[in-house]
């Protein structure tokens, strides 16, 4: 089991985890500027996107083309949801 | 055809190779799409009605919303352990980790339904406002495909206890394991989006 987890899918594992305490923690906090915050947590959420993408779903391993789609997707879909909720 | 499962394709696998059958891909990008339609319908009707969503929110209950994303996260862990041993010479906890992976799904549905649950009981419907109709249909359409892997794991969990598989059940094993992973990927926004952005 010890071989198993010495991968590292395991590090990013333990990275996302503690990017959702970061998002939980300023998506709680009420004495921070919100707008500021629920930016941080957009970008967080997609960079965790992209983490089990590469990581988790092998996508790192997978031909160029198909990982160049969903890297795109990433920051489209980042950039498109973030600077709507800027503009709302 | 069936193939030694070892490390199938070993002796001809290029580096770069495609998870599964590149018709899973084009479902899994396909549904990623479509959801991230809905993300930017959403943030749409948030932007013309901001103090109702805001307020609404605030009845939501963040810190469950932050448990079935950790439960998501552990899951997705057990589910990239088991197909690693499933590839490797330690086969025999590849069982174990898809019934540890399918226990962490059962447990977002029991949150999820508590959740749900204490909204119905309080007299929160979709019909309420627009801001928990998007919340009832996002996350319900979620815990569909939650339930959709669920199965698929069922499938994975039978696939893992053969001795071998043939070339189209491995694909199908990769595959599932990636719809899985997505099933994790499109919570990781909508938790954000729905309980956290303000």
């Amino acid at each position: 089991m010890t071989e198993l987890l010495c991968t590292r899918a395991t590090a990013i594992w333990v990275l996302l985890v503690a990017a959702t305490g970061l998002s939980w923690a300023l998506g709680t906090n009420h004495g921070i500027n919100h707008r500021d915050a629920s930016v941080v947590i957009l970008v967080v959420a997609f960079a965790k996107v992209r983490f089990v993408g590469l990581y988790f779903m092998e996508l790192r391993e997978a031909p160029l083309p198909l990982r160049a789609v969903f890297e795109a997707y990433c920051l489209v879909v980042c950039s498109l949801v973030t600077g709507m909720f800027l503009l709302a | 055809m069936s193939l030694s499962l070892r490390n199938p394709e070993a002796a001809t696998a290029p580096k770069r190779r495609v998870p599964g059958e590149e018709g899973t891909w084009i479902f899994i990008l396909g549904d990623m799409c479509v959801f991230a339609v809905f993300f930017t319908v959403y943030l749409h009707s948030r932007g013309k009605e901001s103090a109702l969503f805001r307020t609404s929110q605030e009845t939501l209950d963040r810190n469950l919303g932050a448990l079935n994303t950790v439960l998501l996260l552990i899951s997705s862990l057990f589910v990239v352990l088991a197909v690693r041993a499933f590839r490797s010479s330690q086969r025999r906890l590849a069982p174990p980790l898809f019934v540890a992976a399918f226990a962490c799904g059962i447990g977002f549905s029991v949150v999820k339904g508590f959740e749900y649950h204490e909204k119905i009981a309080a007299g929160i419907s979709p019909n309420t406002n627009a801001f928990y109709m998007y919340y009832f249909v996002l996350t319900g359409l979620h815990l569909f495909h939650l339930i959709v892997g669920l199965i698929v794991l069922s499938i994975l969990f039978r696939f893992s206890r053969k001795p071998e598989l043939t070339k189209s059940q491995y694909a199908f094993f990769e595959g599932g394991a990636c719809f899985w992973h997505m099933v994790d990927l499109l919570w990781l926004v909508l938790f954000p989006l729905i309980f956290l952005v303000r």
